[in-house]
Order: C-alpha cells, then structure tokens, then sequence
C-alpha cells in the first residue's frame, strides 16, 4: 500500500475533521482548509506524475488478495480526475476565504466541503462497484448540507427537490449492484470486466446495464434526469454552486466512462447509439434551456448539462480519439464552469445582483473582471485558441471520424448557440449602461484576493491549455488507451496468475 | 422460497413508487425507506435463500463449509441499511426545516425558486405571466 495512493483520500478525511474540531474558531478553520486543500491538490499532481502512462497504481485495503477485499485502483484517467480536483478545491478554498460569510463557517462550510472532496476522491480512485456506491453517498451527504447552508427558504426548496431526485437515484444504483452480484459472484471493477462478457444470461446484464445508466445518468445530470440540477444550483452559496459544479455532475460522467468501458465495454453494440442519442439530447435540451434564462446562475447551470453532452460522445462512440476528446473536455470544463461560477460570485459582489436586467456597466466599472469573464466565457463556447476549442475540436473530430454525422452536427450548433448565451451575458452585465445605480461597497484587501486570485490562476490556467495544448492531449490520449486496454487493468488489479486461476467464485 | 421473496419484494417496490409518485413529502419520504428496503431485500437474495448453515469457519478448518451462507450480501445490506438510515433521518430533518420555512409540505407548492427571472427590458413580455396562486 503506497501512502502517495491514500493521500487523496485521508487528507480531505484528516482537514474535515480537523475543521470540525476547530469549529468556534472560524479563522484557523479556514487555514486548516486552504492547507489542507493545498495539500490535496500537491499530494494528487505526484500521484499524476507517478501514474500517467504508466500501468494502473493498485493498492489492497488490508492486504485482502484483490478480489475479495476492497482495492484503490488509480490510473491515468483516475489521476487526471483527482488532480484536477485537488487544484479545484485549493480555487475554491481560496474564494472562500474572500466571499464567505463568517456565518457560513459556524455551520460547518468546511467540515462539509472537506468531507464532499472524500467522497469525490474516493469515487475517482475505487476499484470496486459497491465502494463506488458508498463514496457517492459520501458525497451526496455533505453535499446536501452544503446545498442548504444558509438555510434561506430558496435553499431548502431547492434542497428538498435536490434531496428527493438523488435518493432515487442511488436507489437504482443500489439495486443494480445487487442483481449485479447475484449474477456475477463478484463486485470487483476488474474482476467484472472479466466475468461480465462470460455470463450466459446476456439480456440480464443488458437490464443491469440500463439500471446503472440510469443511477450515473441522474448523477452525471444527462437528459432526461437533469431535473434535479436547474432547480438546485441556482439556490446555492457561489463558492459552493462551483464547487458543485465543478465535481458533482463530473463523478457521475466518470463513472459511466469508466463502467461502460471497462464492464460493458464489450457490448458496444446495444450501449453505443443509446448513449449517442443520450449524449445529443442532453446538449441541446441544455443549451436551450440557457437560452431562455435571464438569471447568471441559472444560464450557467443549464450550461452544466450542455457541456455533460460532449463529455459522453467519448464513451458512445468509443474509439480512442473520442475518449480521448472527451479527457480533454472534462478537464477543460472543470477548470472553466467553476471559474465562471466564481466570477458569478464576484459580478454579484460588484453589481450587486445575479438578475441581467439589473446588471450593468461592469465593463465600464471593473475592466478587469470584464476580460477575466470573457476568458472562460468564449473558452466554453469554443472559440481558438482558448482550451474549450481543443477540446470540441477533438469531440467532432471523432464523431466526423466515426461518421456519426448527426452528433458532430448536434456538437457544433451547440457550440454556437453556447456563444449566444455568453454574450447574452456580456452585453447585458457588462455593456449595457447600468439600469439602477446603487452604491458598492468597495471589498477590502482580504477579500479582493480571496475573490480574484483563483479567478485569474483559473483563467491562466485556461489559456494555458488553449496555448500549449501538447502535454494536456498527450496526458488524455494516454488515458483513453489506459481505459480501452482492458487487460492492463485486469492484470494490475488481479495480478497475471489469479487471473488464470480465480474462475470458481460465483456463488 | 425465492419466488415468493422476490414477488414480496416487486409488492414493496410497487408500493414505494405509488407512494413516491405523491405530492405529499412526507409519503415520498416513505415511499424512499420502502425503496431503499426493497433494493436491501434484492441485494440480500442475490447471496442466495435456501437453508444453508451460518458462515462460520470451523476451528481448524481452512475454509467456509460447502453449504454455508454467503456473508458477504449480508455485510453489503449491513451497510446499504446504514447508509439508507443516514438519508433517512437528514430528509426528514429538511422537509421539518421546509414546513417550518415554507409553511407545506406539498410539493406542488414548492414553486418559488421557479419564478420567471428577472427579464431585461428589452426582452421582458409585455404582459408579465401570472403566477399561480
């Protein structure tokens, strides 16, 4: 067992509970977290850098032989997942410190927050399909606490609406894992990947198949399970709404890549044009819900689906171009739909309201946060040479490839209709005079670092990606080949002997 | 055996998604324990029924005997049920919050957060939609 391997996962456990115990004290708390996020964020770059490329790190939870006990299996696009989100929760810690309101700390922001990026890391790092379950209820727990912090009427609305749409979902992950088991003997990712092709009743695994579509589907918030996220995130705290949308709709993408490559990857046949047409509703009902919004948080929101759209091409065309595309496209969107929360945030601060028709003259007033919103703004439409173009570019590219014309055709007019709904917000928070002045109170020291610091790393980090593209394709063409290499896996998790010998434990 | 567990199984499952379909949040919340207990109750059968000794390694033997239970859909619904309790007890707790807060618990009412935004002039409908009572 390698430390570097549970650092993801005892470092947000050690920083929530040592938050907790610092809860009267509100400003070591929010040392102990942007320490402890900064730690997570360093802890999973080295393990980036241990794992890409390579074969998959596997570590067995008290040394139980693989397929029986639980294992921590980490491979490029695991690692990719978990140090993008360690750089996440070190952006967003920071806002915290510029944006929170100390009531917020005496609720448990912290503990909450540290305990939602265990539950994230340890979805992106399981290797066991009943563990996955439990980390997604980790996170679904402090992310209900998170979600109705304030306590506002809207939060708790929106939280029963939330709360009421995820627990059914788990529900259905949950029976899947059970008949799952019942068929299999086994629960182990790898163990399934090698099992599930042998089993005689295919038409049962295809119905498991669809159960667990269905689970990760209302996590990933693909149509038509998107409810619960237009009427949830617009009611949250900004640092948490990024928070949220940064990781919570990204773990249920990830765990339909890597299930329906690994596990159901065989079956191409039957999952593929379902997830085609899945992956093309769920972009256009998104972005046109955005187009009809005059709320930022709402626009945004509806963006979240959109964007969860060009993140399944990969994985229902299935070819490593697409896969690769779609590495590539997760990490773009996270770095940039937090980042255009965060500025949410700050257009708040600074206009003093999240309404566009009471916004106004922010380009005149504050320049500066006029361009550091242009840049994730025009990069999440897709424009070159910021990283949203690499990304769709590597999308299309593989559907053109695949000719799966419809879907890059889909890809492309959403694309478009994105930039429509960016502008929208250009030109009416930023260009257009200001309707109604009022006084602003001007942010004092602290707190203008706090709220534009991680704005701008975010932003550096976007034209980082658009500008010197190279290490960042090369990292996710190495995951997708990581991900269609099914036996690598096999024989990093089973070991190349038992995998010959374990063929009698089904029950 | 395991015909009649599962048909008692599809019973609850049918009830829960009558009582999930609800506008009431509290039969919806009723509805879920029925639910997640039917989802326990299937990850229970997937071990297998029948009558089968306690899964207990004799002292001295290396293994589990030949016709011992299987442990592990035990130690899964063990957790599923903690799990569920968890879920459980924090809706509860919110929708004592929404009744508080909101004065319902009829999900019909729960359509303030819906209200149409805040439109620009410029686009806004000239007759501005009525809400429901």
């Amino acid at each position: 067992m390698q430390p570097l391997l549970a650092s993801p996962l005892l470092i947000p456990l050690a920083t929530a509970a040592m938050t907790a115990l610092l809860w009267s004290r509100p400003v070591a708390q929010r040392v102990a977290s942007v320490a402890g996020a900064a730690a997570l964020s360093i802890a999973t770059i080295l393990l980036l850098l241990e794992v890409a490329g390579g074969p998959p790190l596997v570590g067995r939870m008290g040394n139980w032989p693989a397929p029986f006990g639980i294992v921590l299996v980490v491979d490029t696009f695991s690692a990719i997942m978990l140090a993008i989100a360690g750089l996440k929760a070190l952006a967003v810690a920071v806002y915290i410190l510029g944006s929170g309101r100390a009531s917020r700390d005496r609720r448990g922001l912290h503990p909450l927050f540290h305990g939602l990026l265990f539950g994230v890391c340890g979805a992106f790092a399981t290797g066991d399909l009943f563990n996955l379950y439990v980390w997604f209820e980790v996170m679904l727990i402090a992310s209900f606490g998170l979600l109705v912090l304030d306590g506002t009427r809207d939060q708790v609305e929106g939280g029963i609406k939330y709360v009421a749409l995820n627990l059914i979902g788990t529900s259905f992950f949950l029976i899947a894992v059970g008949l799952l088991y019942g068929l299999t003997g086994t629960l182990n990712l790898a163990d399934l990947a090698r099992t599930v092709p042998t089993v005689g009743n295919q038409g049962a695994v295809a119905a498991i198949g669809l159960l667990i579509l269905v689970a990760f589907g209302a996590k990933a918030a693909v149509f038509p399970l998107f409810s619960w996220l237009p009427a949830a995130y617009h009611t949250a705290s900004m640092p948490v709404a990024a928070i949220f949308a940064a990781l919570l709709t990204k773990v249920g993408v990830y765990a339909i890549i890597r299930v329906f490559t690994l596990v159901f990857g065989y079956d191409t046949g039957f999952f593929g044009p379902m997830l085609t047409v899945v992956a093309m509703a769920t972009m256009v009902t998104g972005v046109l819900g955005a187009a009809a919004h005059y709320d930022v948080r709402r626009i945004l929101s509806f963006h979240i689906i959109s964007q969860i759209g060009y993140m399944l091409v990969g994985v229902a065309l299935m070819t490593p171009l697409a896969l690769a595309g779609s590495i590539l496209y997760i990490v773009h969107h996270i770095v940039v739909k937090a980042n255009l929360f965060l500025i949410a945030g700050a257009i708040k601060r600074e206009g003093g309201s999240f309404a566009l028709g009471r916004l106004g003259g922010l380009w005149a007033a504050k320049p500066l946060l006029g361009l550091m919103f242009l840049i994730p703004a025009l990069s999440l439409a897709g424009l070159p040479p910021l990283s949203g173009f690499w990304g769709k570019l590597a999308v299309i590219r593989a559907g053109l490839e695949a000719e799966a014309w419809l879907l890059a055709g889909v890809a492309l007019i959403v694309g478009l209709l994105t930039l429509f709904s960016m502008v929208k917000i250009w030109n009416e928070a930023f260009w257009k005079p200001q309707p109604n002045p009022h006084p602003v109170i001007p942010l004092g020291r602290m707190a203008r670092f706090g709220t534009y610091a991680p704005i701008a790393v975010l932003c550096v980090l976007t034209m980082t990606i658009g500008l010197w593209t190279e290490p960042f394709a090369a990292l996710s063409v190495a995951a997708a080949e990581g991900l269609l290499d099914h036996d690598a896996y096999i024989a990093a998790v089973l070991g190349p002997v038992q995998a010959a010998t374990l063929t009698e434990t089904t029950p | 055996m395991e015909i009649a567990v599962a048909l008692a199984t599809g019973i609850v499952t049918g009830c829960s998604v009558y009582l999930v379909l609800s506008r009431h949040l509290i039969r919806v919340a009723i509805g879920f324990v029925l639910f997640s207990t039917a989802a326990n109750i299937a990850i229970f059968l997937s071990g297998r029924l029948g009558p089968m000794a306690p899964p207990v390694v004799e002292a001295g033997a290396g293994a589990l005997a030949a016709d011992a239970a299987n442990p592990l859909p035990q130690a899964l619904v063990l957790t599923a049920i903690v799990i569920g309790f968890g879920l459980v007890a924090f809706t509860l707790v919110l929708l004592l919050k929404g009744f508080i807060r909101l004065g319902t618990v009829d999900a019909d009412d729960l359509r303030e957060t819906d209200r149409p935004d805040n439109a620009p002039a410029a686009v806004r409908p000239a007759e501005p939609r009525r809400e429901a009572a």
